[in-house]
């Protein structure tokens, strides 16, 4: 891999349950805050939900985008450009060549919101009603066209969907497209705008999200023996991803290298993993590898651990079966403990948080953990923020998804 | 019930507002939707779906193209109501 660009990351943006940029974002996260509230919205009590909270945004969408342009895109489109914008101009808002630059931005489950609005306007009032921008607002390729058409990215722009592999997914595309010599600069993330009610009907039909309505903030438990399943989130994260010789050449500040992304699939079942977790250290294996890295290099994971009874146990073991006795010193974050799932936006939202704990040799805590399940292989940071090693670090962010999908990212310092 | 056209002109105001952000008062009947207004057919097509709703009249698709200014469509929706 030696004749490949190194990517490094430049800028930073999300908005998401814990901060509406990413200071105040780190600064939760450092804090073990949780940005789980009770649902105000009328359609819980109408719908009869059986989960009454999510993790919303900290900073309505409203308060930081114009008004007619929020009125031609999805919420998911609009958290990505607010994300997107905030990374661009972290990297300095650097004036490229558009043909050298890309744009991936990943979703889960795309604009379901105007999806399920445009269906009650042509139900009640007829096709006639139905605003000319419906299909390109619900389309899940419509935030990485937002994003591209922003920033003027012209390399491409791609939307991997890969359930709650998606926003690593993308971080991984964006890698790729910059070592094969596509693009110099790449903004790659994800987002998600799945707070509303039907996604919320059907992931509590699987009995996939917890039902603590009376704790919201104390719900969302990874690796706790009395977790009950994951908390909804909403939101975006989008790095600018960049060859360290571009990113030294134009002077930009260097926050961290992506030093490798792994990627396999279950091929077991499009809902839960396949309990060998064979599939998800297979990703572990592979990250490795292509960051040219052993698992005695590793000081930190931040963990898919969404908090359902079963999830966190494969990729608990599936850290162990990959690291083996070094998985004993490498500190395990579980950050969605405080930020709900993202789903499509998590892999992103958990690398932007990676990348953070390279930069300052910290690893954020995972809250709400009172008993951690017995015998628990790995080593989990509760709490309270530990301090990693000084020095050259390596981490890693793992991101797994409905239907298979393991994404595995390696981030070390630049 | 049928709105007067100084009303029809003042909702057609709000929804070019709420579609492209400008002021209400820069929406006056001599104004060409394109040429001064700067607004595209995509938006045109959102501005005429949701005047049909606002004032419930049918606006056909092939009349679009024969409402160069705000005042035409004050004109053609003042008719169409009637």
């Amino acid at each position: 891999m030696t004749d490949q660009p190194n990517v490094v990351v430049t800028g930073l943006g999300t908005t998401n349950p814990l901060g509406g940029d990413v200071s105040s974002t780190w600064a939760g996260a450092l804090a073990g805050r949780s940005g789980v509230r009770t649902l105000p919205h009328d359609w819980v009590a109408e719908f009869d939900l059986p989960v009454t909270f999510a993790g919303q945004l900290a900073v309505p969408p409203e308060d930081v985008l114009p008004r007619p342009q929020m009125r031609r895109m999805d919420p998911s489109a609009q958290f990505a450009m607010i994300a997107a914008r905030e990374a661009w101009a972290d990297a300095g808002t650097p004036e490229l060549d558009g043909e050298r630059i890309g744009a991936v931005i990943a979703s889960g489950i795309g604009g379901v919101t105007t999806l399920v609005n445009a269906w009650d306007t042509i139900r009640d009032k007829g096709a006639r009603r139905v605003l000319p921008l419906t299909v390109p607002m619900l389309m899940p390729n419509s935030p990485a066209a937002y994003v591209s058409i922003e920033i003027g990215a012209k390399a491409g722009s791609h939307t991997p969907v890969s359930a709650c592999a998606s926003g690593a997914e993308a971080i991984a595309y964006g890698l790729e497209m910059i070592r094969t010599g596509r693009a110099d600069v790449v903004v790659a993330g994800g987002t998600e705008a799945a707070t509303h009610p039907l996604p919320i009907a059907s992931f509590a039909k699987m009995q996939a999200l917890s039902t603590r309505n009376d704790d919201p903030a104390g719900a969302s438990r990874p690796y706790d023996v009395d977790r009950d399943g994951f908390v909804l989130g909403e939101g975006a994260a989008v790095v600018v991803l960049e060859s360290e010789e571009h990113a030294r050449a134009r002077g930009a500040r260097i926050y961290a290298r992506v030093a490798g992304a792994g990627m396999s699939a279950d091929a077991y079942d499009v809902a839960p993993p396949d309990p060998s977790g064979a599939g998800q250290s297979r990703a572990l294996r592979l990250a490795l590898e292509n960051a040219g890295i052993t698992a005695a290099d590793l000081v930190h994971i931040n963990a898919h651990a969404t908090s359902t009874p079963a999830g966190d146990g494969v990729e608990a073991a599936a850290i162990r079966a990959s690291l083996g006795e070094h998985a004993d010193h490498v500190a395990v974050s579980a950050t969605k403990s405080m930020t709900g799932h993202l789903l499509g936006g998590a892999g992103a939202l958990e690398s932007l948080l990676t990348i953070l704990a390279v930069r300052d040799h910290q690893a954020p805590p995972t809250i709400n953990v009172a008993n951690p399940e017995p015998g628990l292989p790995i080593d989990l940071v509760r709490d309270t923020p530990r301090d990693l090693p000084a020095g050259q670090i390596a981490a890693l962010n793992n991101a797994f998804g409905f239907g298979g999908h393991n994404v595995a990212l390696v981030i070390t310092s630049a | 019930m049928a709105h007067s056209n100084e009303e029809i002109l003042a909702g057609l105001a709000e929804i070019v507002n709420e579609e492209t952000g400008l002021a209400t008062d820069a929406v006056q009947p001599e104004k060409s939707f394109t040429d001064d207004l700067d607004i595209d057919s995509l938006s045109m097509m959102t501005i005429v779906t949701l005047a049909e709703e606002k004032f419930e009249v049918r606006i056909p698709d092939e009349e679009v193209k024969n409402l160069t200014t705000v005042g035409d469509a004050v004109s053609f929706i003042a008719q169409a109501q009637a």
